[in-house]
């Protein structure tokens, strides 16, 4: 039959002009907003940002989450998948319940936390009655920075080891099971099977995974509004006051270019770091 | 396995559910037990007090109706428009080789690079200029550009999924490509389709950020909770939150065969 050459580009044609328009032009927008002064370029907006009080704290915080909640992630995804390779009977309701936080909206995560971290909540009730503490205590102001930034951290690994879980799952599903049995026959204990077969082919699975949330977690939001309201201030939060009440779309801009920066030297990274060979990808 | 290490599998899994469930049993009881359980000291875990009572009084609240309306409308926009769009990306990805095809492949993935939804703060000048501010339909446009990448891979995945060769039979017996695809095809890729459908109305129901950037009175259901958070009680909160989370977690149950062709290695 015949294939007209352009029904390919006809069928692309409506996602690329969309994309165009709500992905590439908005992202070209957001840069010249941010080196908007008035009258032509300037880098006040960038100035006013760095100036801005809460902004090493933001920039702190974005990176320490980040540094914290990704290595506990893969680290207890990677057990959650090597749990489910094991799995002979019910690994169908074990994995439906271990990817429900991925339908989760990171506002509701916070909003699950608050629940259980609240001053009267779940876990100083459980305290109390084994006799840690003698009454409601807080850990969600700004007098406990440490205790909000584990609240925070807690819930970002409820919410989001899910996602990190499904690309790994998938990716130990492509090992061919001949790997393991070879090495089995020669008498290589577990430890050294998992270093040596399925962490080095979990290669290009990793990398997706790692770029997929680390992008996600410098976007982090709306989980910190809903456990610390603004008494834990991260980036994309801070772009959001500046937009929203301060009604400066300059500043907000900025704020919203670092954190792209970010996420595209985030990736870059991670695709040297974790060069992938052509033939072991999946 | 030796019979302590099983133990320690078996307790390890078991654990891994309790880490998951437990929490949204937690917030439950947080959210049907009122005002009262609230502000219960110490709290009970079990769930004696609890009546959807709360729960509808929550919903009785001004705007809460409204905004969970909108966010109906926004998620069902959003998961018609990234089909409509993404399928025949999918479709010309799986069965074509075309100069280009790369650079619409790096264009898609470069998408999952960014922060997608910090774009809205520049769509709010444009938004206010040509009418779309403070509607469901502008937020659905963003939120189709988060959803969109993710359904044409999906899509991709699911067509190569099919064999040519069944196309190629129909046109033989002398359907046009379209009726081959109408025919053939759309039948066994249809569960996929709907899947990534799914799919991109959670990715819709669930953001915040942009949905509060581009709303002001015609808020979405997570737009409106994130404005109140401060001001409004904490059963609300609770009360919010669980509404959030049940519709999501009864897609992910209907998709849980598709997770994989979603997120695994063969579709990225």
């Amino acid at each position: 039959m015949l294939q007209p050459r352009w029904l390919p580009y006809l069928l692309i044609a409506p996602s690329v002009a969309f994309l165009a328009a709500l992905f590439l032009v908005p992202l070209g927008q957001t840069i010249l907003l941010s080196v908007d002064g008035g009258q032509g370029f300037s880098l006040a907006n960038y100035a006013r940002m760095a100036g801005d009080l809460n902004f090493p704290t933001a920039l702190r915080n974005t990176f320490a989450l980040v540094a914290v909640v990704i290595p506990l992630q893969v680290a207890l995804a990677l057990v959650m998948g090597l749990m489910l390779q094991k799995m002979t009977r019910g690994r169908e309701l074990v994995l439906w319940i271990w990817t429900i936080p991925l339908g989760v909206s990171d506002l509701a995560a916070g909003l699950v936390w608050l629940a259980i971290l609240q001053d009267s909540g779940y876990l100083n009730t459980l305290l109390f009655q084994i006799g840690v503490i003698s009454g409601p205590t807080a850990y969600l102001n700004s007098e406990t920075p440490v205790a909000l930034f584990f609240a925070v951290v807690l819930a970002e690994i409820w919410r989001a080891t899910a996602i990190v879980l499904i690309i790994l799952v998938a990716g130990i599903q492509l090992i061919p099971k001949g790997f393991g049995e070879a090495a089995d026959i020669f008498g290589a204990s577990p430890w050294t099977k998992f270093r040596r077969i399925t962490l080095p082919l979990l290669k290009p699975s990793l990398q997706s995974a790692l770029i997929l949330r680390t992008v996600l977690a410098f976007e982090v939001f709306a989980v910190v509004y809903a456990l610390g309201g603004r008494n834990f201030p991260i980036l994309v939060g801070e772009a959001y006051t500046w937009q929203n009440e301060n009604q400066n779309y300059g500043v907000a801009a900025a704020y919203a270019v670092l954190v792209m920066a970010i996420s595209l030297a985030a990736t870059i990274i991670y695709l040297k770091a974790l060069r992938v060979d052509p033939e072991t990808q999946g | 396995m030796s019979a302590p290490r099983k133990w320690l599998y078996v307790t390890g899994v078991l654990a891994l559910c309790a880490w998951v469930l437990v929490p949204i049993y937690l917030i439950g009881l947080g959210a049907m037990g009122g005002r009262l359980a609230v502000f219960k000291w110490p709290k009970a875990f079990a769930p004696g007090e609890a009546s959807f009572a709360a729960l509808a009084t929550f919903l009785k609240i001004e705007g809460v109706w409204n905004a969970a309306l909108n966010s109906l409308i926004a998620a069902s926009l959003t998961m018609l428009f990234s089909i409509l769009l993404g399928a025949p990306a999918g479709y010309a990805l799986a069965r074509f080789a075309f100069r280009g095809q790369s650079a619409f492949r790096l264009l898609v993935l470069l998408t999952r690079a960014f922060p997608l939804a910090i774009l809205a703060l520049p769509l709010t000048v444009i938004f206010i200029r040509v009418g779309l501010y403070d509607t469901p339909f502008g937020v659905s446009l963003i939120h189709t550009a988060l959803a969109l990448p993710f359904a044409a891979l999906v899509t991709a995945s699911l067509f190569m999924g099919i064999p040519r060769e069944y196309e190629e039979a129909a046109w033989v017996f002398g359907c046009t490509r379209w009726q081959a695809f109408r025919k053939v095809v759309l039948p066994l890729a249809l569960p996929g389709i709907a899947a990534a459908a799914i799919f991109a109305f959670v990715i819709s129901w669930n953001e915040v950020f942009a949905a509060s950037v581009l709303t002001v009175r015609e808020r979405t259901l997570t737009a409106y909770l994130l404005t109140v958070l401060s001001e409004s009680p904490l059963h609300y909160r609770f009360a919010g939150g669980f509404i959030l989370i049940i519709p999501s977690v009864l897609f992910i149950f209907a998709v849980r065969k598709y997770l994989f062709a979603m997120w695994g290695v063969s579709s990225k």
